[in-house]
């Protein structure tokens, strides 16, 4: 099923040969018909959203100018900030919780004349692959309802898949995006670290949080990123670059680039996800681009560096829902007990795993095993990036070693779970840029992403890329 | 009253053969608009809650942005205090409490902005400071119920964010403190130089400066005991005070065979004496890790540079400033007095205006306690009584009187003041004629004097006084009666 | 620092202790899980302990930034009404919380 692009709505919209409320209620309805099946949302703010695309539609008859995403239905993941609007993480800890402000991407989107359709499911404080640790239950994969989307941003994913949003954000720390995107057959992008604003975002692990869209196409991704990207001086890890333009670089080919090929990929990936990936070298090497054998030495110890990492921040980061200032509260005759309380009954299991390591890497007596030799693996895979991006302009691997999995399959084992991630993780690691773009079938005739790697900053000759795969898909 | 002076002894002397080791960590706000990482205000006193942010409360999403002005005036505390500024880099210290909002404290850890200062105490005592670095400050937890308002015992509490994330430098000096006077004296100098850089309006009493104290003993020559920590120490009289309970404590238990523990204890300024807050067991493992939501702080050569040049004269060299206009100890409490209150430059426009100094230096220590560092008095006016004094025009007496006019009415004319009360000083001949008059009436006197007895002049003086009544200058009368002798 | 035998990664004791820290209850039969599935975790990740990393410096953070400063003025805030009608406990202005007792300060 073929549903309209961003780009599309927008040019419509804008020149009102068709009107906002429209596209609004044609996704509206496909929420109603299918919602109660996806779970892809937390909320679905129907009123507001209508409200926004009758005020577009308004300025348009009135002849006032109107932005670039004016009237595109856009779905957030549930751990930006949104005045006044509830932002659960998908955690029992801020269940009704209602921001006092809005994060800066959801400022950007506003300006831009999106139209906010709700806030997505995800696991639990963006922990997980699956979307099956949300405290209110899983997001199915809307082209297979037996199956995940994805995670962490499983509804993020499935709200776009399934026709609810014609975009969404998600936000990416080990492959978040990039992951549900591919299991989804969607474009998803994770930005260098530092080109979109975390501000408002609420915090998984500070050092590796990236927000980015997922889309249909990679044009819509392009134009996303040019409403989302940019300074923004309330973060201060936020690049001094303005956003990239990138809708400008899409029809320029990839003659001449030089695509990186891992010649010791790690192991476990589906047969046909390794046919696809070839399948993409050889659409690129037709292009005009060469291919370059590439080694990173390094890659599969990333595994070790970010679940030793992540975990490390996110029991900081996390620390702060204790009952005392917003949130949920467990009564208890006294503060410790009040803070034990509060946090067993909020967190889910997977947060508190997670929790529970991350403590355990940084506290006294194991740090230098475990925190401390994580950030020197993290450099390990900074300085192997480097020495292959001497050689190459981009990198290809596969997003997820595997198509879709069936819901239940990895829960039992949390560490099956983590090696989902393999592929995406490093990028997080060294704040590189990478994207997924839809190649293919694998096993099941579900969709296969490959991931299109650039070093910092490399946005545009990622985009060149994708959209070149795009072309040739 | 300055405390940072030479001035008697009001430390406990330590039995024979012990010795204390004391070093301070002395927390200061520093005096900016805004806090440390987020622009609402940073204002003592408001309502509870009203100077509140994203960022202060620990919202979800809220990220800190370093205060440019905070940094500055780290950096010209460190300068002041003779330290290195250099490249440095925030951590997160993480414990639970109610008035640490995000869980964790932003601090710096083991790249601090300032290393390696010192600070000069009286008899060129030097005191190493360790580092001098940024911290946000917590919020404040009132406790309620129980027995005394107390943090144990108590029902609830109720916490207020408006001091959280307000920017701190913590100062440790090095355990250089050898007794309880240096550490008021410590303290005291390193308020003055606050101060005198801007840094921090540096109130005790309202808690922008705090002090924290390590204390411990040992016999003389041998290593470093174990130390406990002091909190709760709110004065420079009270620093002094627990410094010596402390050591007299710590010293008392190992003579009776006990061991130190590691502890943090608090100090009960009513009780006068320190107990056990808690001990280093059941301390928290802060796992401190790089804040990665903040990115290195570098600053440039230009900018500290700049920083150092706009930096005012600090205590000290006003000290030696002022002792060289005046002759005065540059230890004594009278310059101690007058460059704590700022009040140096006016002496020295009062030298520049023909003054005598010296004499100015105990004019302004004595009738100007309550007029800041710009006196109303014009320094003209007060230069030209010193003139008076020191041209014996009058005595020392009559110019305390024409001072007080001075002082009441805001300046004036000191001559004239002088002629109203009668106060023209009398004739050298008409002195010495009553010197003669005096010798001649009590010659048994005279006598003894001649003979060595010093006291005996006092009763020809006397005479002299009372013929004079009371205009004679007593210098005068004294120069005379040598001159007699022969 | 060397690494801990990996048979003994970890007890139930520093488990326990590691929770205190993070203030999250575990049941004994929770404990039990968590320190398994942690052992497990950490086996996992000692496929690092094989590599020399003597030499190498600590990457925290991805990219080279720095001197992010922000100018000193004031930005209005947020309304204490509207934050405290959304805390679990206020009273008179300010936050309530139970009094401080049991494990740790
Ligand atoms: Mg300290
Ligand atoms: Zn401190």
């Amino acid at each position: 099923m073929a549903f309209q692009t961003a780009v599309d709505i927008a040019k419509q919209v804008a020149s009102g040969s068709l009107s906002a409320t429209t596209v609004l209620e044609e996704h509206l309805s496909r929420i109603t018909e299918r919602e109660g099946e996806v779970h892809a949302f937390n909320l679905v703010t129907t009123e507001s959203a209508r409200a926004t695309a009758q005020a577009i539609d308004e300025s348009v008859a009135k002849g006032r100018p109107v932005g670039p995403l004016a009237g595109v239905p856009i779905a957030l993941k549930d751990n930006m900030c949104t005045r006044g609007v509830p932002t659960t993480c998908s955690s029992k800890i801020l269940e009704g919780w209602k921001p006092p402000y809005d994060a800066t991407v959801v400022t950007r989107l506003a300006a831009a004349g999106a139209v906010f359709v709700g806030k997505t499911n995800l696991d639990e404080f963006a922990m997980g692959s699956s979307t099956e640790n949300s405290a209110f239950g899983p997001t199915r994969n809307p082209l297979d309802t037996s199956r995940v989307p994805g995670g962490s941003s499983g509804g993020s994913a499935a709200a776009v898949a399934a026709g609810f949003s014609a975009a969404s954000l998600g936000s990416d720390t080990g492959g978040s995006i990039r992951q549900p995107a591919a299991l989804c057959g969607l474009v998803g992008v994770k930005p260098t670290y530092g080109v979109v604003s975390r501000q408002g975002l609420v915090a998984f692990a500070s050092s590796l949080d990236q927000i980015g869209p997922f889309t249909h196409t990679v044009a819509d991704a392009a134009l996303l990123m040019e409403v989302i990207a940019g300074h923004d001086e309330n973060d201060s890890t936020s690049l001094p670059q303005p956003a990239p333009s990138l809708t400008a670089v899409l029809d320029r080919g990839v003659k001449g680039m030089r695509i990186g090929r891992i010649t010791d990929l790690p192991e476990g990936c589906e047969p046909e996800v390794l046919t696809r990936l070839d399948e993409a070298f050889e659409t690129l090497r037709r292009a005009g681009a060469t291919i370059v054998d590439i080694t990173l030495p390094s890659l599969s110890y990333g595994l070790t560096a970010y679940y030793l990492v992540a975990p490390a921040e996110a029991s900081s980061n996390l620390a702060r829902y204790d009952g005392v200032r917003y949130g949920l509260r467990v009564d208890a005759p006294d503060l410790n007990a009040m803070y034990a309380a509060t946090r067993s009954q909020g967190f889910g299991p997977e947060v508190k795993r997670r929790i529970m390591l991350g403590t355990y890497a940084l506290s006294a007596g194991y740090f230098d095993a475990y925190y401390g030799k994580a950030l020197k693996v993290r450099r390990l895979l900074a300085d192997d990036f480097s020495r292959a991006y001497s050689s190459c302009d981009v990198i290809l691997t596969p997003t997820s070693p595997t198509v879709a999995f069936k819901l239940g399959e990895k829960t039992n084992d949390p560490l099956t779970m983590y090696l989902c991630d393999v592929f995406t993780i490093p990028t997080n690691l060294v704040g590189h840029a990478a994207m997924s773009v839809p190649f293919g079938k694998g096993a099941h005739d579900l969709p296969v992403g490959v991931q299109v790697l650039a070093p910092a900053l490399g946005e545009e000759q990622m985009f060149m890329v994708a959209a070149e795969l795009e072309r040739g898909r | 009253m300055s405390n940072a002076t030479s001035a008697p002894s009001n430390s406990v002397a330590l039995p024979d053969g012990w010795e204390m080791v004391v070093g301070l960590e002395v927390h200061v706000e520093l005096d900016t608009k805004t806090k440390l990482f987020s622009a609402s205000p940073n204002r003592f006193g408001d309502d509870p809650n009203t100077n509140i942010d994203p960022v202060t409360l620990g919202l979800p999403g809220a990220l800190p942005v370093l205060n440019r002005r905070a940094v500055e005036l780290a950096i010209r505390l460190g300068l002041a205090l003779n330290c290195t500024v250099q490249a440095s880099t925030f951590h997160r210290k993480n414990y639970f409490y109610p008035d640490l909002p995000k869980a964790y404290q932003i601090s710096q850890y083991d790249q601090p902005i300032n290393v390696n200062g010192y600070l000069m105490l009286p008899g060129d005592v030097k005191i190493g400071i360790e580092r001098a670095h940024l911290e946000e400050d917590t919020g404040k937890s009132t406790h309620f119920g129980g027995s005394s308002g107390r943090i144990h015992g108590s029902d609830y509490s109720l916490v207020d964010f408006n001091r959280a994330g307000v920017p701190l430098v913590e100062i440790v000096s090095k355990p250089d403190i050898r007794n309880s006077d240096q550490a008021r004296q410590y303290v005291a100098e390193l308020r003055s130089i606050l101060l005198a850089v801007g840094a921090s309006d540096a109130k005790m009493e309202e808690g922008s400066m705090r002090v924290d104290v390590n204390v411990s003993v040992r016999r003389t020559g041998e290593p470093f005991g174990t130390r406990c920590e002091i909190k709760n120490v709110n004065s420079i009289r009270a620093v002094g005070k627990a410094i010596d309970y402390e050591a007299r404590r710590q010293i008392d238990v190992l003579e009776s065979g006990g061991v130190i523990r590691q502890e943090t204890r608090h100090w009960d300024d009513a009780e006068g004496r320190t107990h056990t807050l808690r001990t280093k067991e059941d301390a928290d493992d802060y796992r401190y890790f790089l804040e990665p939501d903040l990115v290195l702080l570098d600053p440039d050569t230009e900018w500290v540079d700049a920083i150092r040049a706009s930096l005012p004269m600090l205590p000290a060299e006003r000290r030696a400033r002022l002792s060289t206009i005046t002759g005065a100890n540059k230890e004594s409490e009278a310059v101690y007095v007058i460059v704590e209150r700022g009040q140096d430059d006016y002496i020295a426009t009062v030298a520049d205006a023909g003054g005598d100094a010296s004499r100015a230096l105990v004019y302004v220590t004595q009738a100007f306690a309550e007029e800041g560092s710009t006196p109303r008095v014009p320094a003209a006016d007060l230069a030209r009584l010193t003139i008076l004094e020191r041209d014996a025009k009058v005595t020392a007496t009559q110019a305390k009187t024409i001072l007080s006019e001075l002082v009441a009415n805001g300046g004036g004319d000191a001559a004239k003041i002088a002629a109203e009360k009668g106060f023209e000083a009398l004739d050298t001949s008409a002195v010495e004629q009553m010197v003669d008059d005096a010798i001649a009436a009590q010659p048994d006197a005279w006598a003894k004097y001649c003979a060595g007895e010093e006291k005996a002049l006092g009763a020809i003086v006397g005479a002299v006084m009372k013929a004079s009544k009371g205009k004679a200058d007593g210098k005068v009368v004294t120069a005379i009666l040598l001159s007699r002798k022969g | 620092m060397t690494t801990p035998d990996p048979s003994a990664r970890l007890s139930r004791d520093v488990v326990a202790k590691v929770a205190r820290l993070a203030r999250l209850d575990l049941t004994p039969d929770e404990l039990d899980v968590m320190t398994n599935q942690l052992a497990g975790m950490l086996d996992h990740f000692s496929d690092i302990d094989k590599l020399d990393l003597a030499d190498v410096a600590p990457l925290a953070q991805p990219l080279p930034l720095k001197n992010v400063l922000r100018d000193d003025v004031v930005v209005k805030g947020l309304d204490r009404d509207e934050v405290l009608a959304a805390a679990p406990a206020a009273e008179d202005g300010r936050f309530r919380v139970p009094p401080t007792i049991g494990f740790q300060e």
